[in-house]
Parts: structure tokens; sequence; C-alpha cells
């Protein structure tokens, strides 16, 4: 009846985990208490849920990343704390079975449930407005990507409670995840989970690829759109060209787990190399999907807060690109060790150096824009700044590592890992906080703290370097990654130094709730009214804040690069007038069958997992029969009357007056 | 004329509850979406490529592949491809009895290619050539079986157009979703004839 599934499979003899498993319990119940008491159960469907606009479903990406991220962060201390106890001898308080867990576990959270979120929120609540769009080109299959999202999410979060995480590393090199190696649920809890937050990431790639091509205002040539919208046209065509792979991929894995097959078993003419390869093919591509976007929020806000124009707008594009296409063609650097023989590494490793020029140039681009400009030193910019120093001394390891001699001391030591923070934490996360900083007074109306958002750059700043620099210094002593306990007593000053850095980006992560909480108090003193708070240059300042649901009465026409700058400067400047006749505006309508559809995926995936095959068919049944309601509805569109867009902009613009 | 959150472009056409063209973005859309499907039949060809010569002593593909058989299967699809080419010509002369038909001998043709396939995937099981069997038999299986699970969604397709066509005629809605799905089966025809010269023809040699 439940497969392999029993309440034997509930840890309880584990008290770490049953204690997180009660506090969770513990603020799931209090979260679900208020949403009843207050009575926003329906609000909460009718608005968020079954919501098909873009900016919302950008803000519940960035919220789930939020929450994840300090469930991928308590993965992280843990690990930092094992280590900075588990020195000669000592086992500290982590046993290698759950060890393994954890670090499996921090990095599938944090790329696949933190890094990509935001991406793909920023990316959401952004580009159609930069675009001067009214919505995506899909926007059901918008919804039902997050909700599919959402069910991967929650699948790896009830492996914490139900069964077990993978202990395979977090790619799950074949042969260690085949069924002789890993014979329990974990690895399946990863198979599924990246399976079906994969599927929704491939659909968000195709929404937006087509949004941007098809879907941009009067006037608005390529070399016209703003530099994030370019660097999230490229992270799509990664998605397209790459997320397919990592699908193929684990769908082999998924058939030597649950068919007897032998794509990478060690008998039977399996290859595991061939997993080690295909695994890269897209795991490479995907750093870039996540570093593109941060490289277009540089752009934008450093561009915004010296009040010039981009320096070398053109070579900034053309530079991505250069990195897309290069992206698909390095992957082989991350198992130099394998031995394919000097020639190939010679060529992977030229090929990993080329894509630092580029990126160099990007560099250049973002230093001669602040030369001269009149920079102001808002958290943004300091996010700005902190990342092009990091980024920089990322890139030169990043290059070292790209020396196949050198790669060969240095495979699978702290080094890579030091390597790889230093360019996720100093890009990524850095670049994600800085577009946060910058756009969230559009999301929401009003501006974050700026006193809290510059803690919270200082702490993650300084933890960073205190974190990850003694890594470096150790690999070079022979330290490995993922060491559940280790000899040598003379790496443990070290590792407590490396813990240090990780309570100071504790208290990092803590200003960033501090600053929400503080600047969502003090709301109305830091309202933007006019909905460009940081005189800005792209359309999504254009319009107010939050936007309407339709985000332009009427869309804007695009001259050139920058053109609401270059409204603003025209003699008498901008003037936000109220049009003297409104028009219908044709919206798609919310629907319900977007998340409908993903609890069904979540049950056919759990049943996957646990063996349940009703619930399997059940699931799927589910799925498909959702789908043909939504093909035979015809019942998906409305028109917003010409009366309420004017009831709408009447306000907005009395609200102006009122401040004026 | 109102304007449209689905296009910005050419703000004709509308007429209620016509919007410009989203029948156009849709099919983009879907050759996009073919773009990246491809990319997972690549990843596949790939995969049988490099495990092609691991037998691990079972039986190879000069063994157990039948050309004639095979040549049978492959001109059912390319026949049906033609067959599908009909019907979009019927749509283009809005003849819905003609669009109808046509998608049934499609259908019919589908059905014959999926049976066949299942025919073979079955004798070679039963002959203790199973998936489990080698690695090279593992990828054969899923190469081939993922092209026949795309046919069989496509039969499935065709089922449900045929349904909203005869229900509700030829329209805005139905309309691009027949060109979705006639670029979706000559997408398998294509990918097949590469499964018929690399993995028939090749191993059969």
């Amino acid at each position: 009846m439940f497969g392999k599934l029993s309440l034997d499979s509930i840890p309880y003899h584990e008290p770490i985990i049953m204690v997180t498993a009660a506090a969770i319990a513990i603020i799931g119940a209090t979260v679900f208490g208020l949403i009843t008491y207050y009575r926003k159960w329906g609000y909460l469907w009718t608005e968020w849920v079954t919501s098909i606009d873009h900016k919302k479903i950008g803000v519940m990406y960035f919220l789930v990343a939020l929450v994840m991220l300090v469930r991928g962060f308590a993965d992280a201390i843990m690990m930092r704390t094992q280590q900075a106890i588990a020195a000669g001898g000592a086992e500290g308080y982590l046993p290698p079975h759950h060890y393994d867990q954890i670090f499996t576990a921090h990095g599938v959270i944090m790329i696949f449930f933190v890094a990509m979120p935001m991406v793909i929120g920023l990316m959401n609540l952004v580009v159609p407005l930069q675009i001067g769009a009214r919505d995506v080109a899909f926007p059901f299959m918008n919804n039902l990507s997050f909700w599919l999202f959402a069910a991967g999410m929650i699948l790896v979060n009830m492996s914490l409670v139900i069964g077990e995480f993978a202990k395979t590393g977090w790619l799950a090199y074949a042969p260690l995840s085949e069924l002789k190696y890993s014979p329990d649920v974990g690895v399946d809890y990863w198979i599924w989970a990246l399976q079906l937050s994969g599927i929704g990431t491939t659909l968000t790639g195709i929404n937006f690829f087509v949004t941007i091509l098809k879907m941009r205002t009067k006037g608005m040539t390529l070399f016209r759109m703003p530099i994030f919208t370019w660097t999230a046209l490229c992270t799509n065509v990664l998605i397209i060209l790459s997320f397919p792979i990592l699908t193929a991929t684990i769908v082999l894995l998924t058939l030597d787990r649950y068919l007897g097959m032998h794509f990478f078993t060690n008998d039977m003419g399996g290859s595991q190399m061939m997993y080690v390869n295909l695994i890269w093919a897209w795991g490479h591509p995907e750093v870039y999907i996540l570093i593109l976007p941060a490289f277009g929020v540089f752009s934008e806000v450093i561009a915004t807060f010296t009040k010039k124009r981009l320096f070398g707008y053109k070579t900034m594009v053309w530079a991505t690109a250069a990195i897309t296409v290069l992206s698909f063609i390095v992957w082989l650097h991350h198992f130099f060790t394998m031995g394919a023989g000097a020639n190939v590494n010679a060529f992977f490793g030229i090929m990993t150096m080329i894509i630092a020029v580029p990126t160099g140039v990007k560099i250049f681009n973002w230093l001669f824009t602040m030369y001269r400009g009149r920079l102001e030193f808002t958290a943004p910019v300091l996010w700005t700044i902190g990342f092009i120093i990091t980024f920089t001394l990322g890139g030169m390891t990043g290059v070292m590592l790209a020396v196949p001699g050198a790669n060969f001391v240095l495979h699978n030591s702290l080094f890579v890992i030091a390597h790889f923070h230093n360019v996720i934490i100093g890009g990524v996360v850095f670049g994600m906080m800085a577009g946060f900083t910058y756009w969230f007074p559009k999301a929401f109306g009003f501006t974050l703290s700026e006193k809290w958002g510059k803690r919270s750059f200082w702490c993650w700043l300084i933890g960073f370097y205190l974190a990850f620099m003694p890594l470096y210094a150790l690999s070079f002593f022979g330290a490995m990654r993922r060491m559940q306990s280790y000899e040598q007593t003379s790496w443990q000053p070290l590792m407590i130094v490396a813990w240090v850095g990780a309570v100071v980006i504790a208290m990092g992560i803590a200003c960033i709730v501090i600053q929400l909480i503080v600047s969502i108090r003090d709301r109305e003193k830091n309202r933007d009214l006019t909905g460009d708070p940081w005189d800005g240059r792209t359309l999504e300042w254009a319009t107010s804040s939050p936007p309407p649901n339709y985000n332009f009465a009427y869309l804007p026409a695009v001259d050139s690069i920058d053109s609401y700058w270059e409204m603003k400067q025209q003699p008498g400047g901008f003037k936000r007038e109220l049009a003297t006749s409104f028009e219908d505006i044709h919206m798609p309508k919310n629907t319900a069958e977007g998340p409908i559809m993903s609890l069904f995926g979540l049950f056919f995936g759990f049943a996957l997992i646990w063996h349940i095959w009703w619930l399997v068919g059940l699931g799927a049944l589910g799925m498909f029969v959702t789908f043909m309601y939504r093909i035979f509805n015809e019942d998906t569109d409305y028109h917003v009357s010409a009366a309420e867009v004017e009831k709408t902009e009447r306000e907005y613009h009395k609200r102006l007056e009122m401040q004026a | 004329m109102a304007t449209d959150t689905l296009s910005n472009h050419d703000a004709h056409a509308h007429d209620g509850h016509e919007h410009h063209d989203p029948g156009a973005m849709k099919v983009f859309g879907f050759w996009i979406y073919l773009m990246s499907d491809l990319v997972i039949f690549g990843t596949l060809f790939a995969t049988f490529g490099v495990l092609s010569q691991a037998t691990a002593g079972g039986p190879t593909s000069q063994e157990i592949f039948e050309l004639p058989f095979v040549l049978v299967e492959t001109f059912l699809l390319l026949v049906s491809s033609f067959t599908f080419g009909l019907a979009v010509l019927a749509q283009n002369a809005g003849d819905r009895g003609a669009v109808l038909k046509w998608l049934a001998v499609t259908f019919l043709l589908g059905f014959g290619f999926v049976a066949m396939e299942i025919y073979e995937f079955h004798h070679l099981i039963v002959e203790g050539y199973g998936p489990d069997r080698s690695a090279f038999l593992s990828a054969f299986f899923t190469l081939v079986g993922t092209h026949g699970l795309h046919v069989s969604v496509g039969l499935l397709w065709i089922a449900i157009m045929f349904f909203q066509i005869s229900k509700r005629g030829l329209d805005s809605v139905t309309k691009p979703r027949m060109l979705c799905l006639s670029l979706f089966w000559h997408f398998l025809d294509i990918v097949w004839i590469c499964v018929f010269s690399f993995v028939y023809l090749f191993g059969a040699l």
C-alpha cells in the first residue's frame, strides 16, 4: 500500500533532525494560524497562488529563495562547526552519513532553490517592465513553472523528515548514486526534486526567450535593450540548451536505478565517465545561467548611480554573447584528472582561460562607467564594488584551476570550494542582493532601509573573506573537500577562523531580515510615489510602483538606449501626465491549473521515490486531467475596461500631485 | 482599438476576444521547445554512440537488428508525415471534414508504427535481450523508446485534436494547435531518420 514508506522512515533517533522538524512545525503552525486568524487564505489564493502576474510570480520566487537561503545556510554553518571540532581523532557531532547528506543538501539547495529562484525571480519582476510589455508571452506557463519549482523545493524539504537525502554530493556522481551503493531513497529524492524544478526552469527559459524576442515595445531594437534584459536573454538561451541535458542525464540515472539498466554502472558495459561528462555539459552552462543576470544587475546599478550611460554598451552585449557560447566548450575542466589525455585537457584549459577575456571586458566597462561619474555610495553600489574586487580574485583562482597541471594538485581540494564560493558569493549572491535592494521599491512602492542594507553588505563581505580565504590556505596543506573529520590538528586554527567567517555571514543574513522588518515598519516614511526613486534610466522606472497589473496604460515608445533617461533630459523634462482617453486592455485571467498540476506532480514525485505505484498513477492522471481542463477551458482572458484603467491612473496621479 | 497584453506590434485584428496573432507567438514558442527537445535527443544519441560497442557479452547490433522490419516502420512514419501535411493543407483550405479525415489516417499510420515498435521490443525482451542485458541495449532501448514515447504522445495529441476540431471547428484556438502538432509530428520524423541511419543502418553493417 505505501511502498517502501513506513513509520520507520522517520529518523526519530536523530535529535538534530527532530529538533529542526519541531521548529519547522511550530513556525509552520504559527504562520498557518495567523493566516487563518486574519482570514487571508482567500486573499493568498486569488492574489498570489493563482496569479499569472509576472511581478507577483517574481516576488514569490524571491521569497522562496530567501527562506531556502536560511535552510541552506543552516547546513553550511553545521558543516563549518563540524570541521572546527573534528580534528585529530575527534569525531565531532555529525556522523558521516549525516554529514554527507548535509553537504549534498547544501549544494543542491543553494544552487537550485536559492540562486536559481533569485535569478528567475528578478527576471520575472524586471524583464517585462524593461521591454515595455504587459506580461510574459505565456502567462499560464509562467505560473506553472513557479509551482513546479515549488513542488521540487517541497520534496527536498520533505527528505529532511521523511527518509533521508542523497549522500553523494550535489551532482550525484555515478556509480556512487547507483542502486548498488545508494540503495536508500536519498538519491531518489534528489532525482525527482531536480526533475520537477528543472522542467519548470526549462519552461521559464522558453517563456522569457519568446517574451524578449517578440514582445518588446515600439522602437526597442535588440541593441536598445537594457543590459539586464540582454543578460536575461542569454541566460534563457543557456537554459533552453542546457537544462534538457540535465533532464536526459537524470532520466538515464533513473532508468539505471528503477529498471536495472546499465548506463553508468560498474558492470555490463556502463560508463561512469559518460555521467560525469553529461552532468557537467549541463553544469558548466548552469554557472553562467546564474552569473550573467548578476552581471546585468551590476550594469544597471552602476549606470544608474553614476548618472552615466554604461561605458561600452556594445562590448558589454558582445562579451555576454561570447560567454554564452564559450560556456558550452569548457565543461571538461571540472575533471581534468579523469585522464582524457594531454591534448583534450590542453584544449579545455585554453578555452577556460579564454572565457576570462570577455569577463575582463565587463570588469573594465564597469570601472570606466564609474570613472568621472558621480557615484553615490548606496547599498546596491556597495554590493557592486564588493563584487568587482571579490569576483576578480575568484576569477584569478579560476584561471589557476584551468591550468591542467595545477589542477591535478588542486582537484577535489578545498581550493575548489574556496574558488567557487568566491565567484558564487562574490558574484551571484552580491548581484542578487544588489538587485533585490535596487528593484524592491519597484515591486512594493517603498525603498529598503539603506542602513541595514549596508550593514548586511559589510557582514557578508567580511564574513566571506574570513570564511573562505583560510580554505585556500588549507588546500595548500592538503585539505580535501567533504571531510567529516581530519587527523592534522595544525589545520584546526584556520578551520576555526572559517567558522567565525560563517558566523559573520549569519549576521549578514540577519541584517537582511532586519532590513525587511524595519523597512516594512517604516514604509510610510520611505514610500516612493513617483515610481522612480533612483532617477533611473530604463522603462521599468517610467511606470508607478508597484505597477498596475497591466504595467503601462499606454505602451511607451523608445528611440535610444536608456530612452527613459533621455526623455527626462528633454527641455521641460519628463512629465507624468494623465492621458486624456483610455482604452480597454486585454489581459490573461488568473488560473488554478498551475498549482493543481504541480500538486499532482508533487504526489507523482513523492510516490516514485517511495515506490507507491497507485499514487504514481493517480498523480500522473491528475496532471493529465488538469491539463486537459486547461486545454478545453475557453475562459482564459478578459479586458480591463477603459474606465477601470482610467480610475487606476487617476489615483496614481492624485498621489503624485499630493506629494508635489 | 484595444491594446493588448499579448502583442505590441500590429495592433489590428482585434475583434472582441481576438488578439494580434497570439497563434504566431505560440508556434514560435513551440519551435523553441522543439529545439530543447532536440537537445534531449542529442544527449541520447551521444550516449548511444559511446555505449554502442559496450555489449558486455550480450548480443551485438548486427545480431538483433532486422532491417526489412525497420524499413516498414520507417515508411509508416514517413507516409504519416505526408498525410499530416495533407491535413494542414485542408486546414488552410478551411475544409474541416478533410482535416479530420487526414488526422484519422495519420493516427492509424502512427499507431501502426508504435505497434511495430512494441512488437520489436517485446520480441527482444522475450529473447533475453532486454534493456538490462548490457549498456548497449540500455542505450538502444532508451533512445528508440524515447522516440516511441514521443510518437505515442503525438498520437494522444492527434486524438485530442480530432475531438476538439470536431467539437469547435477550425478557429483561432485550434488552428495554431494544429500547426504546433504538425511541427511536432514532422520533428519526430526527422529524429526517426537519424535513428534509422545511425542506430539501425550503421548497426547492421
